[in-house]
């Protein structure tokens, strides 16, 4: 079948479980809405088109409280929106997914071309001080893919998840087998089991996450954007915030193996490698390919998880390379981290392009050339 | 990259330029069972405006999805003829709707009124994106023209197959006159520009 | 024991959370009792109520009570709770709001909440100003009057919360003070059991900043002006629009069967699954 990378998003989604759906049309992310408006009833789920965004991701928090997986999808205009829903379900640590189809910006931007340029904002846009989970997509079946982890990670870790994708892989169109029978891993929360009356919601456990009741399975609790005490019930004492805070970013931090994926393409003996994700990954493999047949030493590396940021992979490049090269269709989001974590150990060249087109595997080759003469 | 054939679409917004791209790429992918990506990119207008499909063909995995040097390019406006022919590999296939494309920068591209045709044949302009498919699978080995039958069929609505079939049967017959006319004035190369473009 | 000594055991979390928030002769007290005992009288089991609530005094609200408790951002409890409802169709919905929170922040959510026609309540404790955060204006806040953020005074129209509930299509809308405490209560129970969206706007005092700010009085006094601004919706009908000027109408403003959202959904499914078959 041939399937779009937008509409692969919807289709991993219901295979993943998701069975909740609130959006607001906006490009170039509409598609994914409008496949779940048709799927989603078929499989007894619900679809609903609210009045913004804002109403779109408090909506999919509400049912995510009742017991349903639910997602919402987005570009840029509606991402900023939703930024301080965002920061409720982190606080509040109840799962979901938002998929942010990336285009051009800031503001209205360029509504139908790509860029890159929300890296950061996925990492630090909604207010406080939160860990936060990022994956992305370069092709039609990762699409399909990511969204499913994208689902396991959120009821795993009990957060938000956001799928970066851009405008070229959410309207690319690739040949992509839906198989049913397919073995796919799924993940759904874990739900108390003592009586309720023994149910700490936000206890802190050896994982960092908390057994989640929903709404109606007769454990009564209370939840709220407010820093609360274990029990969910808000608090001002220094003694319980600190604690609380800090066991938010301990789920995720102590869990990086877990949620961190990366592809390595001839990066073992790489002079130079590319450090690239979503589309212009595509450009860096075919630029990798083609440097090669000159005799060329490069490699690949293709970040699949953003945030919390590979720290581990990019050191692992460090060992090998004479150069690191970041093409981005941003001024420089991921090349700031990269360059971060080499601490002056190699060289790390930048290449941005913001001109709502995709950086071109000849533009990568030149650049190549550049840092060999 | 031996087996990488890349394709380009280009037209004006309600031409079906990328509904064009999404069959031909079905075609390939699906029924062909090649590796297949097909992208696009577009303005705001709904109508108008121009339009720019690309399908890449391969034996194997694609990495980059857009086209870099076209093996095809068929285009539906003078516009994106004037656009997008610099790209063009020169060796490459140029495809023009001569109903709207009445510069053509390479004589040797097959000319065909895909509209007219359209318009004449079927009162219907908006098969003209049928037609021109039907004609594209006869000019290039890229596609069966079965696998293109197959794909239109599976993607128009209901109750206008028998028009797409047909639409897709006349670009057909068209490109097979324009390759008989070609063959009868098939010129060597040395032959001077200005005495080519008389002969067409 | 007491009737109300067994709704506070019943009902409040009264060994976990208790002395509240608000400030003596608050009325959000008395809403909330109101709202406890048309539970208690409906017969609702506590595990199938929520109660959503957005920012300011009103958001802090369900935390005192045991039920399914989900405190939000400002002015977005009614999406939650539309995500709530349509995920779980057989929990009971309950959403307070304040005057700021409902129509402010909130205002497009209300409306759209509205015209849906999703069945839930919307409770709006309406007290004329941000109590919360000082005393500032509210869409609430009279033509005139003072607030921290109008010393010179309020040059704004402000919003009739109930009538716009009206127009924008809730199914049910009435309209009470906390002087009528009994009728609050008759207004809650006909809320909750109302097939569709419904709203109770309920006329409260902010005498710690509306009052003080306007020398309005105790909290005693502003009621009594409650009691005498209050007119019931019957003898209103009898009334000229310059007589209801300084008035409140309460009672019963709209009460009217129409397509229920879930009902209307179900039917969407059953056509999908019809589609799917094909």
């Amino acid at each position: 079948m041939l399937l779009q990378g937008n509409e692969a998003v919807a289709e991993g989604a219901l295979r993943a479980g998701c069975r909740f759906f609130a959006g607001y049309p906006i490009t170039p992310a509409t598609e994914i809405s409008e496949v779940l408006s048709v799927r989603l009833p078929q499989v007894d789920g619900t679809f609903i088109q609210m009045e913004d965004e804002i109403a779109s991701l408090g909506a999919v928090i509400g049912a995510s409280l009742a017991g349903v997986k639910s997602m919402t999808a987005t570009s840029g205009p509606g991402f900023s929106l939703m930024q301080e829903n965002l920061g409720l379900a982190i606080i509040a640590e109840v799962p979901c997914v938002i998929v942010n189809v990336m285009r051009g910006g800031p503001s209205t931007g360029l509504p139908t071309f790509p860029a890159q340029s929300d890296v950061m904002q996925a990492r630090w846009g909604t207010h406080g001080d939160h860990p936060i989970i990022v994956l992305s997509a370069s092709t039609v079946r990762e699409c399909f893919d990511m969204t499913i982890r994208a689902f396991n990670l959120s009821e795993r870790f009990r957060t938000p998840v956001i799928v970066l994708i851009d405008e070229v892989v959410g309207h690319m169109r690739e040949k992509m087998a839906l198989d049913d029978e397919e073995e796919i891993e799924i993940f759904n929360r874990v739900k108390p089991t003592m009586p309720p009356e023994w149910y700490i919601p936000y206890e802190d456990t050896p994982s960092g996450v908390s057994p989640m009741a929903n709404f109606g399975e007769g454990y009564r609790y209370h939840v709220t954007g407010l820093t609360h005490d274990v029990r969910g019930f808000p608090t001002s004492r220094p003694d319980e915030i600190g604690p609380f805070i800090s066991r938010l970013h301990r789920k995720i931090s102590s869990h990086f193996p877990e949620i961190q994926t990366a592809e390595y393409f001839q990066t073992e003996d790489a002079e130079i490698t590319i450090v690239a994700y979503g589309c212009v990954a595509r450009s860096a493999k075919r630029a990798v390919i083609e440097a090669r047949e000159k005799g060329r030493k490069v490699g690949l590396l293709k970040l699949m998880t953003i945030w919390p940021f590979m720290r581990t992979a990019v050191e692992k490049v460090l060992q090998t390379s004479k150069v690191l090269i970041v093409p981005e269709m941003n001024m420089g989001q991921i090349s700031r981290e990269v360059k971060r974590v080499n601490r002056g150990i190699t060289r790390v060249v930048a290449l941005n392009k913001v001109d709502g087109t995709i950086i071109t595997p000849m533009e990568i080759l030149s650049r190549i050339q550049e840092v060999v003469s | 990259m031996g087996s990488r054939y890349e394709i380009r679409l280009g037209g004006s917004g309600g031409q079906g330029i990328i509904l064009m791209g999404i069959i031909l790429a079905e075609a390939v992918g699906v029924y062909d069972h090649k590796f297949v990506a097909q992208t696009q990119s577009y303005g705001p207008e709904a109508r108008g405006g121009s339009s720019k499909s690309e399908v890449i063909v391969s034996d194997e995995e694609i990495d980059y999805p857009k086209a870099m040097k076209p093996d095809l390019l068929l285009v539906m406006n003078q516009k994106s003829c004037d656009d997008f022919f610099p790209d063009l590999d020169p060796e490459g296939l140029l495809i023009v709707d001569s109903t709207f494309v009445t510069q053509v920068p390479n004589p040797r591209a097959f000319q065909i009124p895909f509209t007219r045709i359209a318009r004449e044949k079927f009162k219907r302009e908006m098969v003209a994106n049928i037609v021109a498919l039907g004609a594209l699978s006869q000019l290039t080995p890229i596609v069966s023209s079965k696998a293109v039958e197959a794909a239109v069929l599976a993607r128009v609505p209901r109750g206008t197959e028998k028009l797409n079939r047909d639409a897709l049967k006349a670009g057909m017959a068209a490109a097979m006159r324009a390759k008989k006319e070609r063959l009868k004035v098939e010129i060597p190369p040395e032959i001077p520009k200005e005495d080519l473009l008389d002969s067409y | 024991m007491a009737e109300v000594t067994k709704l506070i055991h019943k009902y409040l979390r009264h060994d976990k959370k208790f002395p509240h928030v608000w400030c003596p002769g608050c009325g959000i007290g008395i809403m909330l009792g109101a709202l406890i005992r048309a539970i208690d009288r409906i017969g609702y089991e506590k595990d199938e109520i929520v109660l959503i609530s957005g920012i300011g005094c009103s958001g802090r609200l369900p935390v005192y009570v045991d039920f399914n408790t989900l405190h939000t951002t400002h002015g977005r409890a009614i999406t939650f709770a539309t995500g709530v409802k349509l995920a779980k169709p057989s929990l009971k919905v309950i959403v307070i709001m304040g005057d700021g929170d409902a129509v402010a922040i909130g205002g497009n959510h209300f409306i759209h909440a509205a015209r849906r026609n999703i069945d839930m309540t919307a409770l709006i404790l309406n007290n004329s100003i941000y109590g919360m955060t000082g005393g500032q204006s509210s869409p609430a806040t009279p033509y005139g009057m003072r607030s921290t953020t109008t010393i010179y005074s309020n040059i704004e129209q402000s919003f009739n919360i109930s009538e716009l509930a009206v127009t924008a299509g809730a199914a049910f809308v009435g309209r009470g003070t906390v002087y009528h405490a009994r009728l609050l209560d008759s207004l809650m129970e006909k809320a909750f059991l109302k097939q569709g969206f419904s709203v109770v706007e309920v006329i409260s005092h902010c005498h710690t900043q509306f009052g003080r700010q306007n020398r309005l009085g105790t909290a005693v006094q502003m009621m009594e002006q409650q009691r005498d601004q209050a007119v019931t919706v019957e003898k209103a009908a009898r009334m000229k629009p310059e007589e209801l000027k300084e008035k409140i109408v309460i009672g019963v403003l709209v009460d009217k069967e129409l397509p229920v959202y879930q009902d209307e959904y179900e039917k969407i499914r059953e056509r999908a699954k019809e589609v799917m078959g094909r």
